[in-house]
């Protein structure tokens, strides 16, 4: 069986020519007060272009901290991160440049308050100041609507509820055309019956807009509801535990939750997850 | 609009409450001094006195509502303040956004400004009036002190408050370090620098005062100052009164301009929403 085919039975990921993200041998010590902290430990992920990769550990276990050396917020400490096989960080250079072609959609949520909607939508493309204003408005309009924003373009952040505001960072994110959308926990503040309608909704900009998704979550259900591929992390230091190819076709909608496949890999993952939330637990490890 | 907005005022317990508020403080003034004559409050000037001074055309003391020289007074202290003001404003907002955003400027300054701060406004008087020959910019220079420093201090904290995600998703947007600065840091500040300048405008018109009882020649402290030792008492309570009224006057039109220049703070108070 070929690779492709391979890919299809597993509803794999779309065929994305760019965005494949490798993080080869990532350590980070955190060493502010001179007690080193292990917080990534020779921590190695293969991620396809296109592929939905979801990190899932207990709050706390070094995630973010993965996240934000992809993202260029903070240095590793040795090991190296490639996207499209150009070097983002590695020996010689410990952190990251933030770009545009890797936005983060955070876990607290990062629209500007003060700025309206449609002003926190068409920032990133007026402030690279690569189109004009006028082009910059139509494409933030029309992918508003696409993703069903119509009515809240002059409202603040702060005027519509917080299902709409993580949509329209999203959205934001997607404007400046990005290879991967680094997703730190976004629907974590939400509660169970805005989270399912958001994973659909965010499933459906996924199928329209070609992309690879890096989606932090401490929702198991999540994971396997959203991901072509989901990596279950130790908790400190964390290093991927075990992967899970979760094997049900895209498209996929809500009816995924109740089958049967969707069953058994909750079981089969679950154990693995329990197990490091415990020793997390144990640890006492402050969330976030 | 306007009228329904007033109406809806009269309806609200608001407007009668802060009535009583007065009548009670008054009425205290008026029995301990007047009625009662406690012997603590023997040589202060009744209420009935003060406001037959401040409404008469012909005033014993020389200073009333009908009085040219009362309006110079008031708009001298003013200006004074206007100016202090606006100087603390233009120099100490800069100056906190940096402080609060670039860790080394805040190195140099930072300990140095946390030093001079403490330092009481009277304590700066004599080496204002060496420093600046004339009066009139030792006055300003006194008033720009405090201001200064209460404005820095809350743009400070402000631009230190902002949510790092703020910054990281400017950058992630591809944004470079000034458009950071403009879009992020100065309007993510501005809330607390309008708290900021709120105080400073506050503590401007308790300088001026101090100064103006050294330093001045005009001015409501001025006149409270001269009007002590010309033993005119009820002037003192004039200036006392104006001096309240003109600095609760000067606080809401910044409050104000707060208001207007921070819509998205105030659409989301109404909603009743947080973030």
């Amino acid at each position: 069986m070929s690779t492709v085919a391979a890919q299809r039975v597993v509803g794999g990921p779309q065929n994305a020519s760019r965005g494949a993200i490798r993080i080869e041998d990532v350590v980070k010590i955190y060493d502010s007060d001179g007690s080193a902290v292990m917080a990534v430990d020779h921590c190695s992920i293969d991620i396809k272009a296109g592929e939905i990769c979801m990190i899932v550990g207990p709050s706390g276990c070094g995630k973010t901290t993965l996240l934000n050396a992809i993202a260029g917020f903070h240095d590793i400490t040795s090991g190296r991160i490639l996207l499209d096989d150009e070097v983002l960080c590695g020996p010689g250079k410990p952190k990251a440049e933030p770009g545009p072609d890797r936005v983060v959609v955070f876990q607290n949520g990062g629209l500007f308050p003060w700025k309206t909607n449609l002003e926190n939508v068409t920032f990133g493309l007026l402030m690279q100041g690569k189109m004009s204003k006028a082009s910059v408005t139509e494409k933030a309009l029309s992918m508003m609507a696409d993703a069903g924003l119509t009515g809240v373009e002059q409202n603040y952040p702060g005027e519509v509820s917080s299902g709409m505001r993580r949509r329209i960072e999203i959205v934001r994110a997607l404007m400046t055309d990005p290879k991967v959308l680094l997703l730190d926990e976004p629907y974590r503040a939400l509660d169970s019956l805005t989270k399912s309608v958001m994973h659909e909704a965010l499933l459906e900009i996924y199928y329209k807009n070609k992309v690879t998704i890096f989606f932090i979550t401490h929702d198991l259900e999540e994971a396997i509801f959203l991901g072509h591929r989901v990596a279950v992390m130790t908790s400190r230091p964390c290093r991927p535990k075990k992967f899970l190819d979760i094997d049900i076709p895209h498209p996929r909608d809500y009816s995924v939750l109740t089958s049967k496949r969707f069953r058994e890999l909750l079981e089969e993952t679950g154990e693995a997850v329990h197990e490091e939330a415990l020793k997390a637990f144990a640890t006492g490890e402050k969330e976030g | 609009m306007r009228l329904h907005w007033l109406l809806l005022q009269l309806k609200s317990p608001r407007p009668y409450l802060m009535m009583v508020g007065f009548i009670m403080f008054f009425g205290m003034w008026y029995l301990t001094v007047e009625v009662w004559q406690l012997p603590r409050f023997r040589e202060m000037p009744g209420i009935t006195k003060v406001f037959q001074e401040w409404t008469s055309p012909n005033p014993v003391f020389g200073l009333s509502l009908y009085t040219e020289e009362y309006y110079k007074h008031i708009w001298v202290s003013t200006w004074r303040v206007i100016q202090a003001f606006f100087l603390a404003t233009l120099i100490g907002v800069p100056i906190g956004l940096f402080l609060g955003w670039s860790p080394r400027f805040r190195q140099y300054i930072f300990p140095i400004f946390e030093m001079l701060r403490p330092i009481p406004v009277l304590a700066w008087v004599p080496l204002a009036i060496v420093m600046f020959i004339a009066t009139e910019s030792s006055v300003i220079f006194l008033t720009f002190l405090a201001s200064f420093f209460a404005t820095t201090l809350n743009t400070m904290l402000g631009a230190e408050s902002i949510d790092e995600s703020f910054p990281r998703a400017a950058y992630c947007l591809g944004a470079n370090k000034r458009q950071v600065f403009w879009h992020v840091i100065v309007p993510g500040a501005m809330p607390y620098i309008f708290t900021g300048l709120q105080i400073s405008i506050g503590v401007a018109w308790f300088s001026l005062v101090a100064a103006e009882i050294v330093a001045g020649q005009f001015g409501l402290g001025y006149v409270i100052n001269t009007s002590y030792t010309m033993v005119s008492y009820p002037t003192i309570v004039i200036g006392m009164i104006t001096l309240g009224i003109v600095g609760y006057t000067t606080s809401a039109l910044v409050r104000i301009l707060g208001e207007r220049l921070m819509q998205w703070r105030e659409r989301e108070r109404a909603i009743g929403g947080s973030r």
